[in-house]
């Protein structure tokens, strides 16, 4: 109560976020991808507000907030997949390893960022052809068998399924179609993979796998996670956002941004007062 | 409050009655046609019937061999011309095409569909008949290719519609292009909706005979080659119905027969091949 009781303070983060409390730990250089004055509409609504943050290499960002704040939408502009929806449009600039995104032709950045979506989408086709598609239609010059076999194994699920490889991705639980598109998106090898509250529709089990896996991908991988769990955040994740309408109100360290919040709007959330 | 109950009790197994009965008479409609062909026709099928042409009136004997490969050449050049430009058709349309577009090209697909079939039958006369100053394969086939655009377009647009957002999303992320996305992933999502639309829009010109019969008229003898009238089972069903011969009445029930079963032929192969296709993911 005592923070709702403040007035509320319009803090410029996008700078600061970054420029306090990361430099120590991230260089500049080591930014996979640079987000700055990131605006976005669905025909006349704006939905982000000139959204600058970095997401650093080998690291795992979350975005936060609650429900309809543009987490979502911010992730999707990483890789264009917003492009799909009618009367979108997107200004400001984001660049991927110094290059605008914007500018190159869709389908290579889309090699490059991966996407996880928010329920198991797995095609209508075997666990083996769902994690070979990628590298088919890219045309892969390693042996198919031998990426699907090291996809399933980053992914942790070639235990699981190894001999069942050609039955139908339907028939694996939940948990296990997520990792399946987890190792699909794997397969073409990409340099940063989004995740869109990839655990939401898992128990808590495979939830747990999940996490588990996210730790260990980043070391091959950058990683932004889109979560509107907190612990997982906090688990998972070495740099989180947290967006009100549209706002990036705070973009911090961690363990600092749930420790030690800036802005009383992310003390306020973190805390459960609202959200 | 028990005299409430059994009025409950008494409407509720009045309901299930009635929509039982309903139920019943709905399928027995088909079984009492099915039996009336096979009362009246049945004598008249055997071997010959598959492999002989007709015979003079006065005759017994011979068959309808001519008629029943004459409606499959008409079936597969019809699904040559209408079953690619259906279903291409509905791939720009679900896949392509702005609202507007989709609405005019919906609409006029919906109006073609409700064309009469003789309409469509003067269309071919006018367009393939007349100019070339014969009757033919072609001519028929045309007509009926155009009766099973609309068909297998609407419903390849109503399929395509059906296959979720996120599998199109999913393949888009691997940097699938669109026409990648929609060969690879949403046709075979489609496939078995796609595939029973145009099973069924075979099936129903299967049995047309407005459309061809001044289009492939009719022929007593083979037709070779698809450049010459030819003979097809509704027509020959509907020229020997008419005529005053008993023998030839019970031919007409025979090849209703005939074109019952393989119209229920072509439905059930189709079901057992496509309800087969969930257990064996593909490939």
């Amino acid at each position: 109560m005592q923070a709702s009781a403040r007035p509320a303070l319009t803090v410029n983060l996008k700078p600061t976020g970054i420029v306090n409390t990361s430099r120590e730990t991230i260089a500049p250089s080591s930014m996979r991808m640079n987000i700055s004055k990131v605006n976005f509409f669905y025909g006349e609504k704006q939905t982000l507000f000139d959204i600058n943050m970095g997401i650093a290499q080998n690291r795992v960002t979350a975005l936060i907030g609650p429900s309809g704040c543009g987490k979502s939408t911010l992730l999707r502009t990483f890789n264009r997949m917003h492009e799909t929806v009618r009367n979108a449009r997107l200004e400001g600039e984001i660049l991927l390893d110094g290059q605008n995104i914007l500018s190159q032709d869709v389908t290579q950045l889309r090699r490059k960022v991966g996407m996880v979506f928010q329920r198991p989408n797995p095609f209508p086709k075997s666990i083996f052809e769902n994690v070979a598609y990628g590298p088919k239609i890219n045309g892969a010059k390693a042996p198919i068998a031998e990426i699907v076999e090291k996809s399933l194994r980053r992914a942790a699920l070639w235990d699981e399924v190894k001999d069942q490889l050609h039955k139908s991705a339907y028939e694996l639980s939940g948990g296990q179609q997520q990792r399946l598109c987890i190792a699909r998106g794997l397969a073409v090898e990409p340099e940063v993979l989004l995740l869109d509250e990839p655990c939401s529709a898992l128990d808590p089990i495979s939830t747990a796998k999940v996490e588990e896996l996210l730790v260990q991908l980043k070391d091959s991988c950058t990683i932004v996670i889109v979560t509107h769990n907190m612990q997982q955040a906090a688990r998972v994740s070495d740099f989180t956002a947290f967006l009100l309408v549209g706002e990036m109100v705070e973009f911090n360290p961690t363990p600092q941004l749930f420790t030690t919040p800036t802005d009383p709007r992310t003390e306020a959330y973190i805390t459960g007062r609202f959200g | 409050m028990t005299a409430r109950l059994r009025w409950r009790k008494l409407v509720s197994a009045f309901m299930l009655t009635m929509t039982g009965i309903c139920a019943a008479v709905a399928v027995s409609v088909l079984f009492f046609i099915l039996g009336y062909f096979v009362y009246n026709g049945g004598v008249s099928i055997n071997w010959d019937f598959f492999t002989k042409l007709p015979v003079p009136v006065g005759e017994t004997g011979g068959g309808m061999a001519n008629a029943i490969v004459g409606s499959a050449k008409l079936l597969l050049l019809a699904s040559l011309i209408g079953v690619p430009i259906g279903f291409f058709g509905g791939i720009y349309l679900a896949e392509f095409s702005g609202n507007k577009v989709a609405f005019v090209v919906r609409y006029a697909a919906d109006l073609l569909n409700g064309v009469p079939s003789i309409v469509i039958g003067i269309f071919a006369f006018a367009l393939v008949v007349h100019p070339f100053k014969r009757f033919s394969t072609i001519a028929g086939a045309f007509a009926l290719g155009l009766m099973m655009i609309p068909i297998t377009l609407r419903n390849t647009e109503e399929f395509l519609h059906g296959v979720p957002r996120a599998l199109r999303e999913g393949s888009m992320a691997l940097g699938a292009g669109k026409w990648t996305t929609i060969m690879r992933v949403v046709v075979p999502a489609a496939y078995r909706g796609i595939m029973t639309a145009i099973l069924l829009a075979l099936a129903r010109v299967a049995g047309e005979t407005a459309p061809l019969l001044f289009t492939a008229l009719g022929n007593q003898y083979w037709s070779p080659g698809w450049n010459q009238p030819t003979a097809s089972l509704p027509v020959v069903i509907y020229n020997y119905a008419l005529s005053p011969y008993e023998d030839w009445h019970r031919q007409a029930w025979a090849a209703g027969l005939v074109l019952l079963g393989l119209i229920l032929m072509v439905n059930i192969v189709a079901r057992v091949i496509l309800s087969r296709g969930i257990a064996v993911p593909r490939s």
